[in-house]
């Protein structure tokens, strides 16, 4: 569930098919740098109402998707 | 009573370097710093001192409003790259314009030339003041660490000034402090004391990137709906946006998170880099000489900064 959602809104970021995406699927090779990273952490938090810690350890949809479920628990 | 803008100034230093020649010094390019600032050029200080960018923007602001140094009521300045931990940047600028007034100093990094108008809008209130001098003038190339790509390519030097007197302008205002230093913070110099045993600490712009920029866009977006709510206000209704020149994609996002144009953002972070408490008094006055705004037009002012502080105001021109 988190992982589609967080799928859905990089595909509508940077407008790709959200199926193509995976948790390896590295930031880098979408052409995501660290202020888009940014911009989707921002988003992610107004999505799941929740506040995130943003740094250079977000590499990859991976990523993110632990970042997120580690508040929700 | 508060007041209105009479006039504004702005100075930078001669010297250009373009990205080409940031190149040369880090490992960065043309396209990745317009990319990710939005800055083209930068003026940067050769052998001009902090001192002489604010007042040479100080003269040019009392000339646009018509005041002499000898009216001025009040000096406010603010600086993160002085010449000098004292005397005041304030207190050097009333010397070389032969001013007799009293003059002081505030910090608060890049949101500081609110904080100016803030406090002087209290000497207005109270019938203190007839003419105040606010100054903003950074010399940030002292700042940075010129081996760390991720920061010199972004700030640089350069000083705004505007002149104030009694008047109805300023509308409202918006002030905002969440201290602590882990997203931005320039050490001072460590001393050599023979008793320390702290860790001295490079003197050097320290900048946590996302952080910053996530800070910046929230701090835009809920101080810009504050001061729109708070005066039942549209964005249509507002002229100009002008905010902190940080980074391009600040604004950019700010944009489109507050869902306006960017036609309604004043930038000019391409010519000028990031000057800190300046970079808002150079905006001003270059919106002012190009004579884009008409009496009675409104205007919010935004900043955010070291702090961490954040600002707006609400301004009628």
């Amino acid at each position: 569930m988190v992982f589609e959602k967080i799928c859905g809104i990089i595909a509508e970021k940077i407008n790709c098919d959200a199926s193509t995406l995976s948790e390896d699927t590295k930031f880098a090779d979408l052409g995501i740098d660290s202020l888009d990273v940014t911009e989707l952490v921002m988003n992610i938090e107004d999505e799941f109402g929740i506040e995130l810690e943003v740094d250079s350890s977000l590499q990859s949809v991976g990523d993110l998707v632990k970042l997120v479920e580690s508040k929700l628990d | 009573m508060n007041f209105s803008i009479l006039g504004t100034g702005m100075y930078v230093p001669d010297n250009i370097v373009t990205n080409d020649d940031m190149s040369k010094i880090v490992d960065t390019s043309d396209e990745w710093i317009r990319q990710r600032v939005g800055v083209q050029r930068r003026h940067i200080c050769t052998t001009e001192t902090t001192v002489e960018l604010g007042y040479q923007a100080a003269l040019r602001a009392l000339e646009n409003s018509g005041t002499k140094p000898e009216e001025l009521d009040l000096i406010l300045a603010a600086t993160v790259s002085g010449d000098n931990v004292s005397p005041s940047l304030s207190c050097m600028i009333q010397r070389k314009l032969g001013a007799t007034c009293t003059a002081y100093d505030i910090n608060a990094a890049c949101s500081a030339f609110l904080y100016l108008l803030e406090t002087a809008a209290g000497y207005f209130a109270r019938g203190k003041v007839k003419k105040v001098l606010v100054v903003g003038a950074e010399r940030l190339s002292k700042l940075v660490d010129w081996k760390d790509r991720g920061t010199c390519v972004i700030f640089a030097d350069g000083a705004g000034a505007a002149v104030l007197g009694k008047g109805s302008g300023y509308l409202d205002s918006t002030f905002t402090t969440r201290g602590g230093d882990t997203v931005i913070k320039i050490p001072a110099y460590a001393g050599e004391s023979p008793f320390s045993r702290l860790e001295p600490e490079r003197p050097f712009i320290h900048m946590e990137g996302q952080e910053t920029f996530k800070y910046a866009v929230n701090a835009i977006c809920s101080d810009i709906n504050k001061l729109l709510e708070q005066n039942g206000l549209t964005p249509d209704e507002i002229k100009y946006i002008v905010p902190h020149q940080a980074n391009k994609r600040i604004i950019d996002l700010a944009c489109i998170r507050l869902k306006m144009p960017i036609s309604k953002f004043y930038v000019n972070i391409q010519e000028y880099g990031n000057t800190s408490s300046a970079s808002i008094p150079i905006a001003l006055d270059e919106i002012n000489r190009k004579g884009l705004l008409k009496c009675g037009d409104l205007i919010i002012l935004t900043a955010f900064g070291a702090g961490l502080s954040n600002a707006a105001c609400l301004i009628r021109w």
